[in-house]
């Protein structure tokens, strides 16, 4: 009997009608695209995006060449040279970050002890030039003072996570 | 010399006039062909819950012209080890039958380009043609991917040219007639009279069939992205790849507006014999009927896409040959006796 019944169902095409029944329903859903440069997708305070090098208030660059980024950096996109400077610390002379190598994974900002690395919200840049991809410790610290601000908010939401 | 000259300038005007024919044909179906391309993305867009495309011109309404200009600009390439003029001709192949088909297909009481007895014949033998196209461009390419797909394709639209073909012999029993004018004034009185309702096995089997005759989801195995990448036109690119996507679409419109003549009364308004309703709606030209009959038709097909996975190729042969077969078979059988009986209010 049983199969009598399925046999008359497939005839009848039951299944397939109920499979247009439920992507009918669909059509008239609301869409939930995102018209992306004109609207966009909330971010978390976590968002790792481009990366920046901070300063102190005082306008110091917090970055003390300790190269724990460039060890840590699985992807060795990394690149650190360092000397004493005429106060007797040590900083960076050279910090270059290779963005096509560069993974995003935030153990450079993880492995920090100054805060000083950071990956910010941008995520909207393209380069041009092959080299481009490679920025230097200038751009960084550019990138850090535009954006201070905001990866100052983002850090303090995140602290008592830490 | 002179006389050859006067009889040709005689015969001028009758060529542009068929000239002028065959425009009037042909520029509206490449039109809605490309508006149908733009139709399929959204629909499925919408019941995928996305809008699809909307970015160029107004809602994306100028899509199909930046796809069309896209492909006319594409270089053709032949691949070296393909047979050049057949890979040349299988496009063709595949289009001209598909164009060629509309010639019979009446849109209005009277408006037919060739109103001819043997019409419903004649574009069952044009649609069987439009095969070659596939087979050859298959055959031509010289390619693993592009003959499978082919060889898929042949044999699933000989198998299902046999169910569709006993499907039309059914309409023509119903109407007494190979005429595609005279099936339609045979449903004439109201919308229980569309053969949809005496025939409807027939009616289903026939849809299904055009669904898989043309190569579309559920049945488009001769393409199967997954698993031939893209079956028998692979290897074309460019104006060629196009014509092979005009063909499929041209022949999607025509199943769609055959099923629309030959069982939902072509132009004939749905509110006929209905009191009210029937002079309210009397002002209805028949071409706005059979068009969005063939509207309507059409959605299915992009309903159907949207909807079911691919059929497995074993499935698909016993679908065509132990189910449909049968099925019309036995209804042809249910319509002799019914036409033989008389039955009221469909063949007395």
């Amino acid at each position: 009997m049983k199969t009598v019944v399925n046999y008359f169902r497939s005839l009848m095409l039951w299944e397939l009608l109920l499979g247009m029944k439920l992507t009918g329903r669909y059509f008239f859903a609301k869409k939930i695209t995102v018209q992306y440069p004109e609207e966009k997708t909330p971010q978390s305070p976590r968002f790792r995006g481009l990366h920046a090098l901070r300063r102190y208030p005082n306008g110091e660059e917090r970055c003390i060449a300790c190269k724990l980024c460039e060890a840590v950096c699985p992807a060795l996109a990394i690149t650190i040279d360092s000397e004493q400077r005429a106060d007797g610390t040590r900083r960076t002379t050279r910090y270059d970050i290779d963005l096509f190598k560069c993974i995003y994974c935030g153990f450079c900002e993880e492995s920090c002890p100054v805060d000083s690395i950071v990956e910010t919200r941008v995520f909207e840049y393209h380069f041009e030039k092959r080299g481009d991809n490679i920025i230097d410790k200038k751009q960084l610290l550019a990138i850090g003072d535009a954006h201070e601000k905001q990866i100052a908010a983002d850090r303090a939401q995140d602290a008592a996570f830490r | 010399m002179i006389e050859t000259l006067e009889m040709g300038l005689g015969m001028l005007p009758e060529v542009i006039l068929i000239v002028l024919k065959i425009l009037l044909i042909v520029i509206p179906i490449m039109l809605s062909v490309a508006y149908l391309t733009l139709a399929e993305r959204k629909v499925i867009g919408y019941i995928q819950v996305r809008i699809g495309p909307n970015r160029v011109g107004p809602r994306g309404l100028l899509q199909p012209i930046a796809d069309g200009l896209k492909l006319f600009l594409k270089e053709i390439i032949v691949p070296t080890n393909a047979n050049r003029f057949l890979f040349v001709i299988a496009p063709i192949l595949a289009l001209a039958p598909a164009l060629a088909a509309w010639a019979v297909v009446p849109f209005g009481e009277g408006l037919v380009v060739a109103d001819i007895d043997a019409s419903i014949l004649y574009i069952l033998a044009l649609t069987s043609m439009s095969v070659y196209g596939i087979i050859i461009s298959g055959w031509a390419s010289n390619s693993k991917y592009a003959f499978l797909g082919a060889l898929r394709s042949a044999a699933q639209v000989v198998s299902y040219e046999i169910a569709m073909g006993f499907a039309l012999v059914g309409v023509l029993l119903a109407a007494g007639s190979l005429n595609l004018g005279e099936v339609v004034r045979a449903q004439d009185g109201s919308f229980l009279h569309w053969f949809w309702l005496p025939l409807l096995p027939l009616f289903i089997v026939y849809f299904l069939s055009g669904v898989a005759e043309t190569n579309r989801a559920p049945f488009d195995v001769a393409e199967g992205e997954s698993e031939i990448v893209a079956g028998f036109h692979v290897e074309y690119s460019g104006m060629a790849f196009a014509l092979f996507f005009l063909a499929e679409y041209a022949n999607m419109i025509l199943v769609a507006i055959l099923a629309a003549l030959m069982f939902c009364g072509g132009w004939l308004s749905p509110f006929q014999g209905i009191p009210l309703l029937e002079p309210l709606f009397s002002w209805v030209p028949g071409l706005v009927w059979v068009l969005a009959k063939t509207s309507f038709f059409l959605f299915l097909f992009l309903w159907f896409r949207a909807t079911f996975p691919r059929y497995r190729y074993d499935q698909i042969m016993r679908l065509g040959w132990k189910v449909f077969i049968p099925i019309t078979i036995v209804w042809l059988l249910v319509v002799g006796a019914a036409v033989l009986a008389n039955l009221s209010p469909w063949f007395d």
